[in-house]
């Protein structure tokens, strides 16, 4: 009875959005190079955004499903596109040139 | 005294002040004219404080056509001063303010409120739906969109016009080369502008993909709601880059931040990259509502279905996506090298290839076609080669070898005009004749129609077809003056011409709505058109809750076949309507932010925090407040059924 009652996902999925939260943390705590700590923080929040998104937010839990993912791979792409494009045409191209 | 000096106009001539008496004139007419005849209850209850698409889109359309005017009287006296070599009519600060305001009035503040006003007016009509989504949001969209459009539009009075181009290319707009608060004008005024976009992108976006009537499927719907949902698609995902660089950029100018200066890590190049990261998408954002307008026209008048629906819906789907990968196209000569300008050469032919799709789409709709020349059908046919002329000069300057040459000439302005014009501008109107009897209850006149589509259609030949050749000679853009020994004389005169024949076509068009406001019949039914789609199959005009009854959806062109083939459209008893309430709060909000961005361009800081505290105030108020809407009851929908001819 309990066992059911208890919301033992959310908890769990509380609990790891605490542990990426603190490891996020820990780039600014020690001492690491820039790119240790850059993947350090873009990992951690893509799957933190992705915890919230699925967990405390239901995206896949109504019938809007595949247009509520549809939505947000298309919004992940334009953005992945902006920025390396932004990248490509304001820095690497001077890099190797 | 001190206090006011600052919202002295850094550069005043006689015109600035025979503007400033005309705009205080006009302001105290409205005021002492609504208050003659007592229109101020009637303006609130009906109209500001309104919650109906409908009523939205018309208040959309005015603003949109105000706006054409302003920026066309722009364009007008730019024209002018260029018609002669070494022309005085203009100095150079006052040329660079009119070509900044031109473009910006144009773009945000004329062509994207006339297709979001067509978007609002038509779309819940066309899905069988009684509203949009969030019909209280989509008010709010409109005011901030009105409160941005009259804080830029005041500029030139009150302390002076942006004067950095319609791009506002840092370093240029930065502090150090616009002293005055021009540029904080354009910073503001299109941020308030662009949140009201940003929110009617949502909202459509919720309008189409819930509120379709039943059996609707996605690839059932009209072309015209397609194309304004893969537009709201783009909006969504491009304005929010438009909002951060113009973030920035206010920081940069009122908070010395650094991001787009020249020194202190500072990257001037940035402003241009997010500048068209948002400003190419924002074309696609123009351009293909007003395909969807063309698909509704010219399949309604060649009397048959579209051609090739499905490949229309992919070569949008393809345009969206490519839309976000050409934006360096925009400044080839910056310095990026060959490598990466050759990419975005690649992805900026592409996007030629899913335009061509549709444009063969629509000359197959016609093979066949019993084809009925109308006005709106006129401007669409005008469209197709005038479009094609600026499409393939597109891909001219789309080579990025080639662009060197062509880069910053008046041979580019030529382009987009050519595209813009016939692409946008002629769907609109084609758009407002078509949807103008849905509208107001009367058809504007053909023959007068007809004489402003022709004035328009060779009008813009004549005059962008004359910057082609001086720009391949040599003529920059946004160069106020030119020698006589450059020869560019005889083109800008030509072009001044033209200008002066688009001046009588728009003048026609507005005498047009005054004499068919005149004398058109008002007998016209609700399909004037023989038209294919479910808009039409309402009543004119058209009653608060759209459709008594909610029709059931079985094909592309339903009311086509409720007319042809006997199709029962509109089943089931009359039941009482839920409606959403009118409200004050949008109206309210849009002053404040108006107030909010006035004070924030002048740097008053106790203003700015006084506003800030009352829209936070309006947001808290909205949330708390218990609205449910209200019913209309059973009687009354059956009242105005009966005096609107019934239910077919």
């Amino acid at each position: 009875m309990m066992k059911e009652l208890f919301p033992r996902k959310q908890v769990i999925g509380f609990i790891f959005s605490l542990v990426l939260t603190a490891v996020a943390l820990l780039v600014y705590f020690m001492d690491m190079s820039f790119a240790v700590g850059m993947t350090i923080l873009l990992v951690t929040a893509f799957i933190q955004a992705g915890l919230q998104l699925i967990l405390f937010m239901h995206a896949g839990e109504s019938e809007d499903k595949t247009t509520i993912y549809t939505s947000i791979y298309y919004g992940m792409a334009i953005a992945i596109i902006t920025v390396l494009g932004t990248l490509l045409t304001l820095v690497w191209t001077y890099q190797f040139q | 005294m001190e206090f006011f000096e600052r919202f002295a106009v850094p550069h005043p001539s006689p015109a600035i002040y025979a503007s400033m008496v005309a705009i205080g004139l006009t302001v105290i007419a409205i005021f002492a004219g609504l208050t003659y005849f007592k229109k101020w209850g009637f303006l609130w209850r009906e109209w500001l404080t309104t919650v109906d698409h409908k009523r939205i889109g018309i208040m959309y359309l005015i603003s949109a056509i105000l706006m054409l005017f302003r920026g066309g009287a722009d364009a007008i006296m730019m024209r002018a001063q260029l018609a002669a070599p070494e022309n005085k009519l203009l100095d150079a600060q006052h040329y660079n303010e009119i070509f900044s305001t031109h473009g910006v009035v144009m773009i945000l503040f004329m062509a994207m409120p006339f297709i979001i006003g067509l978007m609002n007016f038509v779309i819940p009509l066309q899905i069988g739906a009684r509203d949009v989504a969030f019909p209280r949001l989509n008010a709010l969209s409109f005011w901030l969109f009105f409160a941005g459009a009259m804080l830029f539009n005041i500029s030139f009075v009150v302390g002076g016009s942006p004067d950095a181009g319609w791009t506002s290319y840092f370093p240029l707009a930065g502090n150090d080369f616009s002293q005055s608060v021009g540029t904080n004008y354009y910073m503001i005024a299109i941020q308030i502008a662009g949140l009201g976009t940003l929110m009617t992108g949502i909202n459509f976006l919720a309008t189409i993909l819930k509120m379709r009537a039943p059996g609707m499927t996605l690839m059932k719907m009209p072309m015209f709601t397609w194309s304004a949902f893969i537009a709201n698609i783009i909006i969504v995902f491009a304005f929010p880059v438009l909002t951060v660089a113009l973030a920035m950029g206010t920081l940069d100018r009122l908070f010395g931040a650094n991001f787009f200066t020249s020194n202190n890590g500072g990257m001037d190049m940035l402003w241009a990259n997010l500048f068209w990261v948002w400003g190419h998408p924002e074309v696609y954002i123009l351009i293909l509502p007003a395909f969807g307008i063309y698909s509704e026209v010219i399949s309604t008048f060649a009397r048959r279905n579209l051609y090739g629906y499905k490949s229309m819906v992919g070569s949008m789907v393809i345009i969206s996506v490519l839309s976000f990968v050409v934006w360096v196209h925009h400044f080839f000569t910056m310095g990026q090298g060959a490598f990466v300008n050759s990419i975005f050469s690649i992805t900026t032919m592409a996007i030629a290839v899913p335009t061509g799709v549709k444009i063969f789409n629509w000359l197959f709709t016609l093979h066949k076609g019993k084809i009925v020349i109308t006005t709106p059908m006129l401007y669409s046919l005008l469209f197709i080669p005038l479009f094609t002329i600026g499409g393939v000069t597109g891909v001219m300057l789309g080579m990025s070898a080639a662009d060197y040459q062509y880069h910053n000439t008046m041979f580019l302005v030529a382009h987009f005009h050519m595209v813009i014009i016939p692409g946008v501008v002629f769907a609109m109107l084609a758009g407002l004749t078509y949807y103008w009897p849905k509208m107001f209850g009367f058809m504007l006149n053909e023959r007068i129609g007809k004489w402003s589509a022709w004035t328009i259609g060779i009008s813009t030949l004549v005059a962008f077809m004359p910057m082609f050749f001086s720009g391949l000679d040599g003529q920059a853009r946004r160069m106020y003056t030119y020698s006589e020994a450059s020869g560019f004389a005889i083109w800008n005169m030509i072009s001044f011409i033209g200008a002066a024949g688009l001046a009588v076509g728009f003048a026609l068009i507005v005498y047009n709505i005054y004499y068919s406001f005149r004398y058109a019949s008002r007998d016209i039914g609700s399909d004037p058109w023989d038209a294919r789609t479910l808009e039409w199959s309402t009543h004119t005009p058209v009653p608060e809750y759209n459709f008594a009854k909610i029709p059931q959806i079985d094909s592309v062109e339903p009311f086509w076949d409720q007319k042809k083939h006997g199709k029962k459209l509109f089943e089931g008893e009359l039941e009482k309507i839920h409606m959403p309430n009118n409200s004050g709060i949008p109206f309210i909000m849009g002053i404040l932010f108006f107030l909010w961005g006035f004070s924030f361009i002048f740097a008053m800081w106790i203003p700015v925090i006084i506003f800030t505290l009352a829209i936070f105030g309006c947001m808290a108020y909205q949330s708390f407040e218990k609205d449910h809407g209200r019913y209309i009851p059973l009687e009354e929908v059956e009242e105005t059924e009966n005096k609107l001819g019934g239910n077919r």
